[in-house]
């Protein structure tokens, strides 16, 4: 096996994204596996691993698709469960126990048709020692940390809301963002207070959608219309399980270890990569992902965003298809994490940004519980 | 139509403990026998060396407030306290915990970062659950 022998072959979303309520959650895997197959330029019955994450789960996806795998994973540690998804696809190819993996994401987060609502078991930690405080859903927990952050780094409100200002610009650019019209720092403070400090306007969106991925190894890529995008590293790993029991607020140690290990086993440097997903659930989530990546020094990402530099022309573009705080966000966005850095890779993407050749994904899932990282590459190293 | 409850925590056999220290007005947590390090949430083993040689000691209930969010969007029985903090104190053992902030209106202004708080204790249902307040209050 050598670094980059299993590549992305196929890579597609749900026709649309945003408000879907005639497509139930199988619906929308099924719509985002078909186009990723197409996309290949395969056939289903070339499919022979599967994965996706409850609920419907790989089973109820390969079933309804008419897949006999081989292989199946069903990781669900959140959002970033698809990059854990590709990590794992190649390691079970190269060692034989699949040769075409799909992996399928599809969530029907606004409109909630045929989707799995899943309370906390009433005797997990969760539940007796963060539920009675009276936390809902991740606008009350991810965003326990920041003020701490905000403490310890001198980061401002100004420089926080000037986050979702800059990936609206990159989603001014792209027809199928949700919100395109351009906005102002001032206007993002003057939006309702939701969970303080974070206004509405820095959270992310709630949406429908899907999207899937098609990976096999690059010796079957060269008969394939596709430009094969190479997995050239990975990382994966998970902190706490409690937003409580962070062991530091300013710094997600999750993000440190996946990427430190994606960024190792692809060989490069952080001067290597031309362009960078964050999963941005939250304004504050990139500023972390920025600075424990190692993209810049600690307490240095707020004005580095501000500054403009992840903003078009900018020198480290940064979730280019306006995020999930300006294109879609489902629930567990990461699968569109994955997709924006192949389109950037194959020269696809609605606001292409000129010379990609080393993108790179971060992902979290349940908030900072889970990380996954891809460093991908349309070239071999 | 009555108001909806907050929440109460269904103990374990493991957290038992902690829930009925909380009624009799002590907040507990456990601590390590083998490496000697205190730890919170209350779990069968140690999350340091996994060791199960555990004891239950009674902490001082000061400490100070580590970060918090105020929440707008009430979670169901928190209807009347809205806008509400969601904060973690730094217990003076060393470990943290989620509570609520008692006795004071919740607001950044009120709410400052490495204020001294200390425990309190809220009825729920047929469990009490530990809070803190702002310290040198009275009682709530």
């Amino acid at each position: 096996m050598a670094r980059g022998d299993v590549v992305i072959v196929g890579a597609a979303e749900t026709d649309e994204v945003g408000v879907l309520p005639g497509h139930s959650t199988l619906r929308l895997h099924v719509e985002g596996a078909r186009n990723a197959v197409a996309d290949a330029g395969l056939r289903m019955s070339d499919i022979d691993g599967i994965a996706s994450v409850s609920a419907p789960g790989p089973i109820q996806v390969a079933h309804t698709l008419g897949i006999k795998p081989r292989w199946i994973d069903g990781t669900g540690v959140g959002g970033t469960s698809f990059l854990l998804h590709v990590r794992h696809a190649v390691a079970a190819i190269r060692a034989g126990h699949a040769t075409t993996v799909l992996i399928t994401h599809g969530e029907s987060g606004r409109s909630q048709v045929g989707s799995a609502r899943g309370a906390l078991p009433a005797s997990s930690p969760n539940a007796q020692f963060e539920a009675p405080y009276g936390v809902l859903g991740p606008p009350t927990m991810f965003t326990i940390p920041l003020l701490r952050y905000m403490k310890e780094f001198g980061l401002t409100a100004e420089q926080l809301a000037y986050v979702p200002v800059a990936q609206r610009k990159w989603a001014a650019r792209n027809p199928r963002a949700r919100y395109r019209e351009p906005i102002t720092v001032e206007d993002v403070l003057d939006s309702r207070m939701i969970s303080y400090p974070l206004h509405l306007l820095e959270c992310c969106l709630v949406t429908d959608g899907g999207g899937a991925l098609v990976i096999t190894s690059a010796d079957r890529a060269g008969d394939l219309p596709q430009p094969p995008v190479h997995i050239l590293g990975t990382g994966e790993t998970f902190e706490s399980p409690l937003i409580s029991q962070m062991e530091d607020f300013t710094t997600s140690a999750a993000f440190r270890r996946s990427s430190a290990e994606a960024f190792a086993e692809a060989g490069i440097t952080h001067g290597d990569v031309d362009h960078l997903m964050i999963y941005d659930a939250f304004a504050h989530v990139p500023i972390y992902g920025l600075e424990d990546m190692g993209f810049v020094g600690r307490g240095e990402a707020g004005a580095f965003i501000a500054e403009g530099n992840t903003e078009p022309g900018g020198r480290l573009p940064l979730n280019t298809n306006g995020g999930g705080l300006s294109y879609t966000h489902t629930g567990m966005y990461g699968m569109f994490l994955i997709q924006e850095s192949v389109r950037q890779l194959r020269g696809q993407a609605a606001a292409q940004v000129p010379g990609v050749e080393i993108s790179v994904a971060q992902g979290n899932g349940g908030m900072f519980t889970a990380a996954g990282t891809l460093v991908l590459s349309n070239r071999t190293p | 139509m009555s108001a909806r409850a907050k929440p109460a925590p269904v103990p374990t056999p493991e957290t038992q403990p902690y829930f009925d220290a909380a009624a009799e007005g002590e907040l507990k947590i456990q601590r390590c026998l083998d490496c000697g390090k205190p730890f919170f949430y209350p779990r069968p083993c140690c999350p340091f060396c996994a060791s199960d040689a555990l004891e239950w000691i009674t902490a001082s209930g000061r400490g100070t407030l580590y970060s918090y969010t105020i929440n707008h969007r009430p979670a169901p029985g928190f209807e009347q306290d809205a806008p509400y903090a969601i904060a973690v104190v730094q217990l003076s053992e060393g470990p943290r915990m989620m509570a609520n902030i008692v006795g004071i209106e919740n607001t950044p202004d009120n709410l400052v970062l490495d204020m001294d708080v200390e425990v309190t204790f809220e009825k729920r249902g047929d469990v009490t659950i530990p809070q803190f307040r702002p310290a040198g209050r009275e009682a709530i």
